[in-house]
């Protein structure tokens, strides 16, 4: 395996006096697609937001794109521009219109002028199948509307690395596909992508690796086959029996 | 089929049910609903019947207009001596500024409200609007100070009535608000330092009443001031309430700060943006138009707080007034002198909360909040 682009080593962090991370040592390589899973306050969502940092690790240490991360801003905000996040509950800016949230980032972190970059914000929307509703406010969209448009705030910075924080969980059913549809898409282009999701279906066929936490450890991570046809620990046996459609 | 057809769809839409039309539905709708809305509407209808002929009649039809000493004293205050105002509007409006010269403040404050009626449309809000005020309060201060262009100088120490009003209100609202996101965004940073000082700041001076701090500015700071540095009265007491007004407008700011998700916060730092860039393209846009209605608050008590600046002689509208009462041929027509400046009074402050609501409601068009966004 060459040079891994994130990578955890004896990782962890506490809220408070609670140990939510407990000696994580995880690495990912470019171009590989991630699922975590694990049952609700295992850690993961905690694990994925400590990749950009909107969480702190308090030991180990954690690299991303060859930069460790640490109290320096600067840094932090380097690897915020090569790591694009989509959120459970979208977090779009709701005072800008789609077009704007879109193009955000561009104008103001990369300096980029005006035209450029929503003619750069179009072309994510395009990519998201989106680009009609370009004018409204994200309050004006449906649940998957909304969250396609998270995705192309996140692509338009052209991140090398891509989390997504349960990004079907809020959604209405009739809309998971729409949103999953894009996400597969986007493994299919080689964008390193890790998942945070109970999407089973999406992790049987997208991921390359699908690793499982609970109580704040990674208990095991295979391929998805071999997790699905064969876990090894008995909690992993146990939740999938709990999600699973038997 | 078209059997199917020619039946009406169920699951079409249809039209809802008409409101029960006509005045006398909206009567019994409105006044007659219940019992106790029965009885309450007649008790306050009998109330009005017995007041308003009363008050119509002392207010307007029995009042006298002229400014007539003899005909107010003949009243014996059945009625309105609106002749009182008549006589001494000039001196309640621009309190002791030199008579001769009153055109120059009128005209200033008319320039201040066509600008304010000018800058009310987000359309305006442009980056010329910034030294377009510039320039208007320049022509403010130049035309009522005067000293050039041939205009005679007059000392700010006789300005006076609604102009100063107006100006001690926009000039401690305007330059407060910058001040209190300051010290709001302050009082909320990571930064124990910043945290600390914009604590301690809005702390004391909300511990302290306006009044006092009219006081130390006008007696104590400039006993404080190096000597040969001299900064005018006005200048200290605008200084004075712009200070104090800012303690507060950063709490209302903080209010709308702590309004917000957190998501907002995190998206945008998860995009690369700088703390800065964050608080200036996400975080006050939506924070700001959210405190709206507090923000009208602060402004219209502030209106009213400029009144207490006749405690270190100067004469607003209110002191304006009170010089007028001095006359003692006037002195006891005071109900009809406050009626009228409470008028003034009222008049501004329905305007600008008229305002408000239109601002709030075309700003916060967006607000139609999106999934997830927690009201």
């Amino acid at each position: 395996m060459s040079e891994p682009i994130i990578q955890f080593a004896g990782v962890n962090k506490w809220y408070g006096r609670f140990h939510v991370l407990k000696d994580v040592d995880l690495e990912v390589a470019a171009g590989e697609r991630i699922v975590i899973c694990g049952p609700s306050g295992s850690g993961k969502s905690t694990l994925i937001r400590c990749i950009n940092r909107l969480e702190e690790h308090q030991q180990g240490r954690i690299v991303v794109d060859g930069v460790e991360l640490t109290e320096d801003l600067k840094s932090v905000e380097r690897i915020r521009r090569e790591v694009g996040m989509v959120f459970q509950q979208f977090n779009l800016f709701p005072h800008l219109t789609v077009l704007e949230n879109v193009a955000l980032a561009p104008a103001w972190v990369l300096r980029l002028a005006r035209e450029e970059a929503e003619a750069r914000a179009m072309q994510q929307l395009a990519r998201v199948r989106i680009a009609d509703q370009a004018a409204k406010h994200p309050g004006q969209l449906s649940g998957g509307q909304q969250q396609r448009v998270a995705i192309a705030r996140a692509l338009c910075m052209q991140p090398r690395i891509m989390l997504f924080d349960e990004p079907t969980s809020a959604l209405d059913p009739e809309m998971v596909k729409e949103v999953l549809d894009v996400m597969l898409e986007l493994a299919g282009q080689g964008m390193t992508m890790v998942v945070v999701t109970h999407e089973m279906g999406f992790a049987r066929s997208v991921a390359d690796r699908v690793v499982f936490m609970d109580e704040g450890r990674i208990v095991e991570q295979n391929p998805p086959r071999e997790f699905f046809a064969n876990p090894r620990s008995e909690r992993t046996r146990d939740f999938l029996g709990k999600i699973l459609p038997r | 089929m078209e059997a199917i057809a020619a039946r009406p769809d169920p699951a079409a839409a249809r039209e809802p049910p008409p409101a029960a039309p006509g005045p006398a539905a909206w009567v019994r709708r409105n006044l007659f609903s219940s019992v106790p809305s029965a009885l309450a509407t007649l008790l306050v209808g009998a109330a009005l019947v017995r007041v308003l002929p009363a008050a119509v009649r002392w207010l307007f039809t029995g009042a006298v207009w002229a400014p007539d000493y003899e005909a107010c004293r003949r009243l014996e205050y059945h009625a309105a001596c609106w002749g009182f105002v008549a006589e001494k509007h000039r001196l309640v409006l621009f309190g002791r500024y030199p008579f001769a010269e009153q055109w120059r403040p009128l005209v200033a404050t008319l320039l201040v409200v066509a600008a304010l009626a000018a800058s009310a449309h987000p359309r305006s809000w442009r980056r010329w609007l910034a030294p377009a005020w510039a320039v208007v309060l320049a022509a403010f201060f130049l035309l009522v100070r005067g000293g050039a262009l041939g205009l005679t100088y007059v000392d700010p120490g006789l300005w006076g009535g609604l102009p100063l009003t107006v100006l001690l209100t926009l000039v401690g609202v305007s330059a407060s608000i910058p001040i209190g996101i300051v010290l709001a965004l302050g009082r909320r940073s990571r930064l124990p330092v910043a945290r600390g000082a914009a604590s301690l700041y809005i702390e004391m001076v909300r511990g302290v009443p306006l009044i006092t701090v009219l006081f130390v500015a006008s007696f104590v700071f400039p006993l404080l001031l190096p000597q040969g540095l001299r900064l005018d009265p006005l200048a200290r007491i605008a200084l004075a309430i712009t200070l104090f007004q800012a303690a507060y407008m950063a709490e209302v700011v903080r209010g709308g700060l702590q309004a917000l998700p957190k998501g907002q916060l995190e998206a945008a730092a998860s995009l690369g943006l700088s703390w800065w860039q964050a608080q200036r393209r996400v975080v006050l846009p939506q924070a700001l138009v959210l405190v709206i209605p507090s923000f009208v608050n602060s402004l219209l008590s502030t209106f009213m707080d400029t009144s207490l600046v006749t405690v270190v002689s100067m004469y607003d509208l209110t002191g304006a007034l009170r010089l007028a009462l001095g006359d003692p041929q006037w002195r006891n027509f005071f109900i009809e002198g406050y009626l009228f400046v409470g008028a003034v009074y009222f008049a501004c402050c329905l305007a600008m909360s008229r305002y408000s609501h239109w601002l709030e409601k075309r700003l916060g068009r967006w607000a139609r909040r999106p999934e997830g966004y927690a009201a």
